[in-house]
This record gives structure tokens, C-alpha cells and sequence, in this order.
């Protein structure tokens, strides 16, 4: 029998963005939230101090800030017809956890989402007409648009202390920034960060090839800061660890640093580390939760009766969640009907690195995670996506979040992995090579989806997710098209060597490398309950008293880093509930 | 041309013997590996990473030390790892599937490297080959072409060099690094994880030398 804890108004299943500004948000309204993570609590002390923190062996390798997939996983396949196998060790992507999330060991990139970026499949229709889309490409609109999160952009760019320049301010173009940005309504809360050498030359060479660089806006504090909550950051001192690490220096936003330390003097608050949720419990309509049942760290099963239940774990286990309970009807492929696990997407990145001689000195180890220069021209409205011959865009990049030679040394094309060769490789590399990605859109299709797996179970005994994801030629294309650019871009600056990693027709997605963290999708929102799990308040259509906010409402995602789109829309549905919700409990957009 | 450049590979063999990477290692006796495979860690992390005047080679910054501490970290018995089967074959992009943790994927495939040595080398050990037959051998095993029982030569090539180039970069609390000696030698200034002053600097190299986590400068 498990152990029913008193009713509570709100559950919170995980600590990091989402359901830290979910919980900030309630208790602003008075209710009495009981927040439950997977993981550990933490704090910059004594979990993020110097020096201890920024041990290359246990950040990188050991993972200490990463979930471990002894316990959670997913299995992956190419397609439909394929057996999944369990992602076994870490590589493509690093879901967190603890409190914090994988806003603990995030980089820092903030951006806005573009105007067009929420209207994408009407764009594309409007802009080449309705054959452009290819007929298995499920691209949609988001049912909102750009004016509806601009409050909520700019608030969360001050609850992180973003560093950046405006290019559009109230709709007048000012230099310095992303001419092609949509509107802001005030400057960045902080000016850019200074640039290391990279990040310099970027500008260089993107002047010389017509292109609109601007600051990478960058949740890492270039100045003293108190955000709207009164808490506290300190200038960015471009230690090097920011990825994969929690932040020594109070310098990169965090939930931790960002919003906890408010949350955690609150009556009505309650945070229960170590709190590892099976599964949302729903009544016998099955169209209403009663809470969550989760297991205590002793391991005792625990029931927690809610009037609201936010599931604000990290994309890929939302989804995992919603299946598991029952929480609207899985996705079928075949038939192309059901919501939940549908549109899973991701991103298309790829890299290119600069070799120089030991006169430029690039300090590869001087580091910060969302610092660095990059230009919109080959993204949104700026593309032409006909002559280029692919929906969506990208943004190419310079950034530097900090290596270290446990990270990895990229050596020079030719040279080889071990021997006297790859030591005079590594030391010839190590402080005069630095990079710049590409980092493109990913359309969704009707094949790229989320389900539960048949074979492989998890430490709780429960069936993994199962993700069916391969590349289609539309983002092959796209990265051969934006990496070309990339490489041009390069030769400006006249390195000693160069190598790129395009990806190449019929590749398939490799998930032992490291690509990026945004996956997105598998319980989107969308305006009509057959084709998406959420409304436009990322509200279940099926179980109205559980909200899902995440990536994993992305109908696609588009040529930017989540977090800022993830933060905007976790404040929108939040204000939904507090002024809708609560005064009138039920659904908030009628079918 | 050609005996010149013979000649100066023959050279460089010379200065090379394992005897004299050995004495780095210190009083050092393992705890994980056995005298086998001992001679095997000693002899392979040489190869991969050599004595020159480039830097120090593996057992000099007493790589083959961390290799046997790393072994009894709970990293290297799948801690982090998923390892639950079923364990089914798959296309090489999904990574290793097999049952095997960090620490038996070296130890199965020392065994299987050995035994296969045994049988092409009349009876020695990979240890007792000359450094170009086991670097002859090495290579196979990276490229895939090497059949051994039990696990994929390839898997454990892979994990191997990953050990090794960890223990020649980590910090020196883990046992390799020795003296910061593999930081000296390509520039990494450690832990000191504060580069204010230096962001701007374009016009002369990093000044300072490396900082340890035990707070050694190097």
C-alpha cells in the first residue's frame, strides 16, 4: 500500500526551468505547491565550488550532472521496421538531473524565437506554395504567436540576466544587433560579454561576406545583476566550464541561481529531492489526474493527491510520463492518428574547425557558454528556402563554451588518434584552433515519433521510450547547403587547415556523438486536439488538470537553442493559469 | 632516400624500450589488473602514447596508475551505463550494445589480445612482442580487422585509448598527469578557471603555467 501524502493544490514533476517557474508562479498565486525531482538537490554551494566542480573526470566523463541511464533511458531505431535498441551510454544528447536540470549544465544561449518561426507551415505554403512541403513533412504552426510570448521573453530574459544587444527595438532597427530579430520592447537587461578571438574573427569574416553578425544572447552575466526576484549574479570570469558543469561564479543563470533561492523561503513550497515519479494518477473518467505516484529515496511508494499536475521534466520524459499514465492516445505512424509521441524533432547541427599556426592565439580553454557572434541571413525570412532547396533555416556560430583535453582535442585533418604524430596533433591544436557550428533547423515527419518500448525496461521497472528518428534529405540538404556557407566563411580567415562534418546523402543519425541537447517534440501544441497532446496554454486536450510545459511542445524545432522559446511559453501558460485556471478550473480553449 | 629514413625510424625505436617507461610508474602495484594484464597496460598505453621529445609517453605521466584506479570507480563497472539486456546486434551508430562495463571490456579483451598474440607469435604475449609488431597490432584492432574472443577488437581499442588519453589529461588527484607534465606539454593552464584578464590578449601566449586541483603549481 502506498503512503498518501495530504492533497496540495499544485505537483511539480522536476526541478529545472519549467518547474521552477512554475512554482515561483503558483506560490505567487497562493497556492501550495510540493515540487518532487528525480535527482539530488543542489545549490552553487557546495555542489558548483571551486575547485572541486571543474574536475574534467567527473563533469565529462563521469557525468555527475547528467541522469543516469542505469536507471532512465530511452531505446532508439532509424524506422518503423527497425528493433530499438537502449541508448546505453551517453552521447547524442544529456538529459540533467537534480535540481536544476539541464538548466544546471546548460550553456547559456538564450534566443527568441523569430516571428515567422511560429507560423512556419503557413510561411512555407505562402512563400513556395503547397507542394514546397514535402507530403510526409508534418511541420505546423504554433497556436500563438510572437506578440502573444513578447512579455514573457523579455521577463525571462530578466529573471536570467541575459547579456546581448537589441536589433529591433519597438520596432525600429538599431545597430549592434540582429537587424532581423521581431520587436523587442526593451534592451537586454546586459550589455554583450567581451570577445575572445573566435568570436572577433567572426565578425571579420562575416563582414566581408555581406553577413548581419550580432552578440549571441548569452545567459551568462556580463556585469553585476539583481534580477526582478532580487537574486544575485556576478560578472562571467570565462572559466571554461560551463557545459556539463553547474556554474562556480554565480555567473550563468540557473534555476539554482535564477529562482530557487526565493522558492526555497517559501511557506508554501515545498521541494522533495530524491523523488523519482512513476506515473500521474488519473480518476476512473480518465479525463482527470489525482495526483502523482512517486517513490521516496528509500524507495517506498508514495502517493501525492493534487488539485494541478505540471509535469516539468525534461522534454523526452514528459512525453514518457504522458504515456505511461494514459494521458491522451499514443501516436500511431501507421495511421497517422493519435497525439502523444507525435512530431518528435531535433536539431541539425554541425561543426567546422579552424586550424591555425602558434602566432594566433586562440585559447580554446577560455570559455562561456552562450558568449560568442552569430548572423541570421541564412535564417527565417532571410533564406530563400526555394533556391536553397529545403525548409527551415540556421544560424551559423562562433562559440566557445571551454575545452579542456579530457573534452577532446580536434587535431588537424590527418592526423591520426594516437602515436607521436597525435601528440605533436594535440599540442599543435590545443591553443591555436577554435570552431564554428552550424546549428540548423529540424522539420518533424510522420515517421520521427515517441512511443513506448516493447523489450527494454527502466530500473523502476517500467517500459523505456522509444524513439524512431532518422535524418531525411530535406535536413541533409540543409546541412550540406549551411555548412558550405560555413566553410566559405572560414577561408576569409585563411586558416592553416579546415575540416567540416556535413552530413552526407542517405547518413543516418548517429547517436553516440554528441550533437546537441534540444530534442523537441512528442507532445506538442497545436489548435486542433486530433493532431497535437496540447492547447495553445500547453494544457493536456484530454486531461485538463495536468499541463506539460517543455520543447517537447515544439510542432518543429527551428534554428535557435530552446531554452529561451522553453522559459517564454512556461511563463505564458503559467499567467494562464493563475488569471483562467484557477477561477475557473477546466479547459481553457473549448473543442 | 629510402635507408636514410630507416635508419632514423631505427632511431627512434631505440630510445623507446619499455624497460624505461616502467621506472616512471613509481612504486605503484595494481590492484585491479593482474601481472598479465599489467604487462599488457604497460606496454599498450606506450604505444598509443610514446616517448618523444614531444612529451611524456603514457606510463611516464602514469597513465597505466589511473587506468587501475579507474577500474574500481563505480564509472568503470557501469554505473552510468544501461545494462540491461536484451543485448542485440545493431548498426554502429547506436554505440555499444554489449553486456560488458568499462572494467571487463579491458580485461576480456587483454585476454583476447594475448591469446591471440600466443597464437600468431609462438607463444608470447602482446608485452613481450617488439614495439613495431605490437603497434602493427594495435592498428588492426582500431580498424576492426582483428577477430578476438568474446568482444569486438574494435570496442576495446576504443575504450582503451579513451583510458588512456583520460589518464594523461586528468587532474593528478586521479593518478595520471604526473607533475602536470601532459598540461605542459600542449599549454593547458588546468583549474584555474578564471580568465578575465586574458579574453582580449591577442598578441603573446598565455603566460601562466597549469594549476592542479590540489592547488600544485605546475
Amino acid at each position: 500500500m502506498a503512503i498518501v501524502k495530504p492533497k496540495v493544490d499544485a505537483v511539480i514533476v522536476g526541478m529545472g526551468w519549467t518547474g521552477a517557474i512554475m512554482a515561483k508562479e503558483l506560490t505567487d498565486a497562493g497556492l501550495r505547491v510540493v515540487a518532487l525531482e528525480r535527482g539530488p538537490d543542489r545549490d552553487t554551494q557546495p555542489d558548483f565550488a571551486y575547485p572541486r566542480v571543474v574536475d574534467e573526470l567527473e563533469g565529462s566523463i563521469h557525468r555527475k550532472f547528467l541522469q543516469s541511464l542505469a536507471k532512465e533511458t530511452i531505446t532508439a531505431r532509424h524506422g518503423i521496421k527497425d528493433t530499438a535498441v537502449p541508448y546505453r551510454q551517453i552521447g547524442s544528447f544529456k538529459p540533467g538531473t537534480g535540481v536544476g536540470g539541464a538548466g544546471t549544465h546548460w550553456s547559456g544561449c538564450h534566443f527568441r524565437a523569430l516571428r515567422e518561426d511560429f507560423n512556419l507551415r503557413s510561411s512555407m505554403r505562402q512563400r513556395y506554395g503547397a507542394k514546397f512541403i514535402p507530403e510526409d513533412m508534418t511541420i505546423a504552426d504554433f497556436p500563438l504567436t510572437y506578440d502573444d510570448l513578447e512579455p514573457h521573453f523579455d521577463h525571462f530574459e530578466r529573471v536570467c540576466g541575459t547579456s546581448g544587444k537589441a536589433g529591433v527595438l519597438n520596432g525600429v532597427k538599431v545597430p549592434g544587433g540582429n537587424p532581423f530579430e521581431a520587436s523587442r520592447s526593451r534592451e537586454f537587461p546586459l550589455p554583450p560579454n567581451r570577445n575572445y578571438l573566435g568570436a572577433e574573427l567572426f565578425y571579420k569574416a562575416a563582414r566581408e561576406m555581406g553577413y548581419s553578425a550580432y552578440p549571441i544572447p548569452a545567459s551568462n552575466a556580463s556585469a553585476v545583476y539583481v534580477n526582478p526576484y532580487g537574486c544575485q549574479m556576478g560578472p562571467c570570469n570565462f572559466c571554461g566550464f560551463c557545459s556539463d558543469y553547474g556554474c562556480l561564479n554565480y555567473s550563468k543563470a540557473s534555476p539554482n541561481v535564477s529562482i530557487l533561492p526565493v522558492l526555497r523561503l517559501r511557506k508554501e513550497f515545498e521541494l522533495r529531492a530524491h523523488a523519482q515519479v512513476l506515473k500521474v494518477d488519473l480518476d476512473a473518467t480518465r479525463r482527470r489526474a489525482t495526483g502523482v505516484t512517486y517513490l521516496d529515496a528509500e524507495g517506498k511508494e508514495i502517493e501525492q493527491p493534487a488539485e494541478l499536475v505540471l509535469l516539468c521534466a525534461f522534454s523526452l520524459f514528459n512525453v514518457h510520463l504522458m504515456l505511461l499514465s494514459g494521458i491522451g492516445k499514443p501516436y500511431d505512424p501507421a495511421s497517422a492518428t493519435g497525439t502523444v509521441g507525435r512530431n518528435y524533432s531535433y536539431q541539425n547541427l554541425n561543426r567546422v574547425t579552424l586550424f591555425f599556426d602558434d602566432t594566433v592565439q586562440a585559447n580554446g580553454f577560455i570559455g562561456i557558454g552562450g558568449g560568442g557572434a552569430t548572423f541570421d541571413d541564412l535564417n527565417g525570412n532571410q533564406l530563400d528556402n526555394a533556391k536553397a532547396g529545403f525548409v527551415g533555416g540556421g544560424v551559423i556560430w562562433a562559440r566557445q563554451p571551454g575545452s579542456g583535453p579530457i573534452r577532446g582535442i580536434t587535431t588537424a585533418p590527418g592526423v591520426p588518434n594516437w602515436g607521436s604524430a597525435w601528440k605533436q596533433g594535440v599540442k599543435d591544436a590545443f591553443r591555436h584552433s577554435f570552431y564554428y557550428e552550424v546549428q540548423g533547423a529540424c522539420m518533424s515527419y510522420r515517421a520521427n515519433y515517441l512511443d513506448l518500448d516493447p523489450t527494454y525496461r527502466d530500473a523502476f521497472g517500467r517500459p523505456l521510450l522509444r524513439m524512431t528518428f532518422d535524418w531525411n534529405d530535406n535536413e541533409i540538404r540543409a546541412s550540406q547547403f549551411l555548412v558550405g556557407k560555413a566553410l566559405d566563411l572560414c577561408k576569409v580567415l585563411n586558416p592553416k587547415a579546415l575540416s567540416g562534418d556535413a552530413k552526407q546523402p542517405g547518413e543516418h543519425y548517429n547517436i553516440t556523438r554528441y550533437q546537441s541537447t534540444h530534442t523537441c517534440g512528442g507532445a506538442i501544441m497545436g489548435a486542433d486536439p486530433k493532431t497535437s497532446a496540447l492547447n495553445r496554454y500547453l494544457q493536456s486536450w484530454d486531461v485538463p488538470n495536468v499541463f506539460v510545459p517543455g520543447a517537447n511542445a515544439f510542432p518543429q524545432n527551428n534554428g535557435y537553442n530552446p531554452t529561451g522559446l522553453v522559459g517564454a511559453l512556461t511563463y505564458w501558460a503559467a499567467k494562464a493559469i493563475r488569471e483562467q485556471y484557477i477561477k475557473s478550473p477546466g479547459a481553457l480553449v473549448r473543442t | 632516400m629510402l635507408p636514410v629514413a630507416v635508419g632514423l625510424a631505427g632511431c627512434a625505436r631505440e630510445a623507446d624500450k619499455p624497460a624505461d617507461s616502467s621506472r616512471a610508474l613509481g612504486d605503484y602495484k595494481p590492484a585491479f589488473f593482474t601481472a598479465a594484464e599489467w604487462a599488457f597496460m604497460l606496454a599498450a598505453c606506450d604505444r598509443l602514447i610514446p616517448a618523444d621529445d614531444i612529451g611524456p609517453s603514457a606510463a611516464q605521466a602514469g597513465v597505466p596508475e589511473f587506468i587501475d584506479r579507474h577500474m574500481q570507480t563505480p564509472y568503470a563497472s557501469g554505473e552510468i551505463w544501461y545494462m540491461q539486456g536484451p543485448f542485440i546486434e545493431a548498426a554502429p551508430q547506436f554505440g555499444y550494445q554489449g553486456r560488458l562495463a568499462v572494467r571487463d571490456i579491458l580485461r576480456v579483451g587483454i585476454k583476447g589480445i594475448d591469446a591471440h598474440c600466443a597464437m600468431q607469435f609462438n607463444g608470447r604475449r602482446f608485452a613481450e612482442l617488439e614495439h613495431p609488431e605490437q603497434e602493427a597490432l594495435l592498428k588492426t584492432a582500431e580498424a576492426g580487422k582483428l577477430q578476438l574472443e568474446d568482444i569486438s577488437a574494435k570496442e576495446f581499442f576504443t575504450q582503451l585509448l579513451n583510458e588512456t588519453r583520460m589518464g594523461y589529461f586528468c587532474d593528478p588527484k586521479h593518478g595520471g598527469n604526473k607533475n602536470m607534465s601532459a598540461w605542459k606539454m600542449i599549454g593547458y593552464p588546468g583549474v584555474r578557471a578564471d580568465y578575465s584578464n586574458w579574453v582580449e590578449v591577442r598578441d603573446q601566449p598565455y603566460p601562466l603555467p597549469p594549476v592542479d586541483l590540489a592547488g600544485k603549481r605546475g
